[in-house]
């Protein structure tokens, strides 16, 4: 990237405050991938530990069982949830699924690929994974 | 300089007497001579109907003509007055200042586009990806001799790709988009929504082509549908509803 190209970077493209909650979701989505990658990468290794007999197995599993395990569970369960959610909504955006028909546009110019539809999709998502992971808390904290 | 004066002059817009004012804050850069950029600052009077491109030009004719700004038809249809208004890309002439609810007006060159001299950008990339899409009709008999009919078209064919028509390569979208932030190969949203205009058009045969034009790394798989393309949009093209109906086509939701 050189200079001259004026690119907003990383900054620009994390920045979710100027478009709305298109662009959060976007930003979500972006975010809960990373952070499963991330999941199922330490996931691996996590599992690994059987290598190391039972004993190994549960003090790495031990791990799980504190407050902060218990916080970090939550956060892969809202994660997960919402990115489930916001997925299928994106992949049939992808298809041209629920993104409106074309016509001819009238001022204000309210663009037909961000309805109703695709609003309810992305806060059901959130709405979702709050549950589940209010849902998670309860049965984790519970115990 | 003379030139610049003619222009300058020929700018009869905001009367100074206006009771209200803000604080217009321009950025000055120039590549050639600037490490960074800096804002210039200046108190301008509005009226209600006042646009931003009338304030900038004001800041031309009183106070500092050297401000380089690029615009023509003041009227939202050549596409050239695209820039950063208040953090989001807008056309100047198309933006008024009382709708912008801040006493503080920052305008920037547009993000995404290399800087010329301080409001203004080039186009050239923009308009090699345009072309790189062939943004014209693709067919064997597309050269017609006089005696011949023009191709017909019903009014549900036109409705087809009539929106995305009104593209005015403004370059507003790519501006705004998320992906063009980080990768400078990226198609784009302008060229990627031109393409299904013409793919969309039921006199054209060339939809092969095209989507083998854009089906490849820094192409359309790179859109994430954020959607922030069509939010800036000044003419209602939508080109993120576009991009969608063009993914359906390599997915094969559409035929």
């Amino acid at each position: 990237m050189t200079k001259d190209e004026h690119r907003e970077g990383i900054k620009g493209m994390a920045n979710p405050g100027r478009y709305g909650i298109e662009r959060i979701a976007y930003l979500l989505m972006r975010l809960t991938g990373l952070g499963l990658l991330g999941y199922f990468i330490a996931h691996i290794y996590e599992t690994s530990n059987i290598l190391r007999g039972r004993m190994g197995w549960d003090d790495f599993l031990a791990m799980t069982q504190t407050t902060e395990g218990h916080i970090f569970l939550a956060l892969v369960i809202g994660m997960c949830v919402f990115h489930t959610g916001n997925g299928i909504r994106i992949m049939l955006g992808h298809g041209g699924v629920g993104v409106g028909k074309p016509a001819r546009p009238d001022y204000p110019y309210q663009p037909a690929s961000q309805n109703y539809r695709q609003k309810i999709g992305i806060y059901s998502s959130i709405v979702l994974a709050a549950v589940a992971m209010m849902y998670g808390m309860a049965v984790m904290f519970g115990e | 300089m003379a030139q610049v004066s003619s222009i300058a002059d020929e700018q009869v817009s905001t009367p100074l007497s206006s009771s209200k004012s803000i604080l217009l804050r321009i950025s000055k850069f120039n590549p050639q001579l600037d490490e960074s950029s800096k804002f210039l600052e200046f108190t301008v009077p509005y009226e209600k109907w006042t646009t931003v491109l009338e304030a900038i030009l004001d800041v031309k004719k009183h106070f500092d003509h050297s401000v380089a700004v690029r615009y023509s038809c003041r009227q939202a249809t050549c596409g050239s007055c695209g820039m950063m208004i208040n953090g989001k890309p807008k056309l100047a002439c198309f933006t008024k200042i009382s709708e912008l609810d801040s006493d503080v007006v920052t305008v920037e060159p547009m993000n995404n586009f290399p800087v010329i001299r301080d409001l203004t950008v080039g186009f050239e990339k923009l308009f090699e990806k345009h072309q790189k899409i062939k943004p014209y009709l693709i067919r064997d008999d597309a050269d017609m001799k006089s005696d011949e009919r023009e191709f017909l078209q019903s009014p549900q064919e036109v409705e087809q790709y009539i929106q995305f028509a009104n593209c005015i390569k403004c370059g507003l979208c790519n501006s705004a988009c998320p992906t063009m932030a980080t990768d400078s190969s990226f198609v784009g949203p302008q060229a990627l929504a031109q393409a299904y205009r013409y793919v969309a058009d039921s006199r054209d045969k060339g939809k092969d082509t095209r989507l083998n034009i854009i089906d490849e790394s820094h192409g359309i798989w790179r859109c994430h549908f954020a959607g922030s393309c069509s939010q800036v949009c000044p003419k209602g093209v939508d080109p993120a509803m576009g991009i969608q109906f063009l993914r359906g086509y390599l997915l094969g939701f559409r035929s």
